[in-house]
């Protein structure tokens, strides 16, 4: 952990030689999430309701999912890069480290200027959480927290598979661009509005669903099952078929040879 | 002239090698369009009344704004014509005896076309043929369907010729980064590659229509499916070559002003 701040430390100081360039990365995110989200009010203010969700409860679950993005992306921005690092036979070098390879790859690359989808995300809460017309009890104040949590931590598993399935083939994975990225643009609606197969897939198979759209039901007060509070952390086992699918890469790994 | 059709080949042979990640870019984008097209039937289910084009119209949008994403979405950009200016190896660029305004233009349409020519014929035959409504349909006649493929090459210039303005700023700015994402959300949201211009609130609709951006995809990709069509079509398409015209004209003179003093960078 220690050495986790140290390279974070590190990464912040790196990345603030060029602040404008810094900023403007961030803005840069700060307006690619807010245009998706002017798609989303164009939409909402024209039909009003979507699937029986207002405007502001479709806001908070775009939000969870942008924060849950930010964060995971923030973290494991390295995985997104990892064909490059075993191409290059950096790899090689992690294996002979004394250190954990996933702390190691992780630690890597920080991506600080994805705070911008945070802002975004803050911005959005700060406005919608208000006005969502929500009693705000302690309860419910856990659930959006667990929410944002699981949401970072299911999304860092999937640049995890996204590195893993790199030890087998480094073509054609922009397949899981419809995880990752679409995650985040197809999250700015709660994703029972794509209809029931989706909402099984996003629940049994890439739990998204569980740390954005079956607690936020709990949140309106449309489910009042505390069960609905805790799903959120159920979305947690993701991270078992994610790191055996690494450990199983790994075993698999035959160096490139440079 | 010539050369500029050799770049182009160059180019567009050039991109046609990447044959398993334009499978997996298919694959995406099919997903992708999928999962919009289920949120539009959504929005349809509530109020059906509120639809300001037909839903087949909408269905027909998306499918094509998948298959050509690589052609008309700004935020492809050709990254190493970046690399020419941050990099230095402008200085080749110059020597030569061709217009570097219209090799870059020619560069980078080839690239676009090459890329959407590897994917569009499989999005758009999957689509073709899907069973339900959420099925393409052909256009409505071949005229239309003629004013489709017009409208869609000058919407590739216009795509094009702005693009090249931005990569002209990288002479300024040199980390073009920042800029280069902020320009790009927000043309492909007025270009309607968020949301379609017919969904936009009126007043800002009625301006949004005007400006560059609405000669990008919203013009080919409303036409084909009859959304626009008769005068209107044609009226466009004229806007079309209108600001495709005032494009180029303005990047030219930028790239002549930026040439004049350009710094070659590194050793």
């Amino acid at each position: 952990m220690k050495l986790y701040i140290k390279y974070l430390a590190i990464h912040i100081k790196s990345q603030m030689q060029y602040k404008v360039s810094f900023y403007l990365m961030m803005a840069g995110y700060f307006v690619v999430s807010f245009s998706m989200l002017l798609g989303v009010y164009f939409m909402m203010s024209r039909f009003n309701t979507v699937d029986g969700f207002t405007f502001e409860e479709v806001l908070i679950g775009a939000a969870v999912t942008m924060a849950g993005f930010a964060i995971g992306e923030g973290v494991a921005r390295a995985f997104d890069m990892f064909p490059v690092v075993i191409s290059n036979g950096e790899f090689d070098r992690m294996l002979v480290r004394p250190r954990g390879l996933i702390f190691q790859v992780m630690a890597a690359k920080l991506e600080l200027s994805r705070l911008g989808y945070i802002a975004q995300a803050a911005v959005v809460l700060c406005y919608a959480v208000p006005a969502s017309g929500i009693v705000w009890t302690a309860d419910k104040i856990i659930t959006l927290i667990l929410m944002i949590v699981c949401g970072g931590t299911v999304f860092c598993c999937l640049f995890l598979i996204y590195a893993a399935l790199s030890f087998f083939t480094i073509e054609g994975l922009e397949f899981m661009n419809v995880f990752t990225d679409g995650g985040r643009e197809f999250g700015r609606y709660p994703f029972s509005i794509y209809g029931k197969e989706v909402l099984k897939i996003l629940t049994y198979v890439v739990p998204m669903a569980l740390f954005q759209y079956y607690p936020l039901l709990y949140l309106i007060g449309r489910e009042t099952g505390r069960f609905y509070m805790f799903l959120p952390l159920l979305s947690l086992l993701f991270v078992f078929p994610a790191y055996g699918l690494w450990r199983l890469g790994l075993r698999n790994y035959k160096s490139t040879g440079s | 002239m010539k050369a500029y059709v050799s770049v182009f080949r160059l180019r567009f042979i050039n991109s046609l090698q990447y044959r398993a990640a334009a499978l997996a870019g298919i694959v995406t984008q099919f997903a992708w369009g999928f999962m919009e097209l289920l949120a539009f039937s959504a929005f349809y289910r509530v109020n059906p009344a509120a639809f300001p084009m037909t839903f087949q119209q909408t269905v027909n949008y998306i499918w094509l704004q998948q298959a050509f994403l690589a052609m008309f979405m700004m935020w492809y950009f050709d990254f190493e014509i970046f690399g020419a200016i941050t990099s230095g190896s402008i200085a080749y660029e110059m020597v030569r005896p061709l217009n570097l305004y219209g090799r870059w233009f020619s560069q980078s349409a080839g690239t676009r076309m090459a890329k959407c020519l590897l994917r569009c014929p499989l999005v758009l035959a999957v689509a073709l043929v899907i069973p339900g409504p959420l099925r393409m349909s052909l256009p409505p006649s071949a005229g239309q369907f003629a004013l489709f493929v017009l409208s869609a090459a000058l919407a590739l210039g216009v795509v094009v010729s702005f693009s090249m303005l931005i990569y002209i700023s990288a002479f300024f700015t040199l980390s073009p980064a920042g800029v280069r994402v902020i320009t790009a959300a927000a043309v492909d949201f007025l270009a309607g590659g968020v949301v379609p211009l017919p969904f936009f609130p009126d007043k800002l609709r009625a301006v949004a229509e005007l400006l560059p951006f609405a000669s990008m995809q919203n013009m080919p990709l409303r036409i084909y499916s009859g959304n626009i069509a008769g005068t209107a079509a044609l009226e466009g398409i004229a806007l079309q070559a209108f600001w495709l015209a005032v494009l180029m004209v303005l990047g030219r003179l930028w790239m002549r002003r930026a040439l004049k003093k350009v710094v070659v960078q590194g050793g």
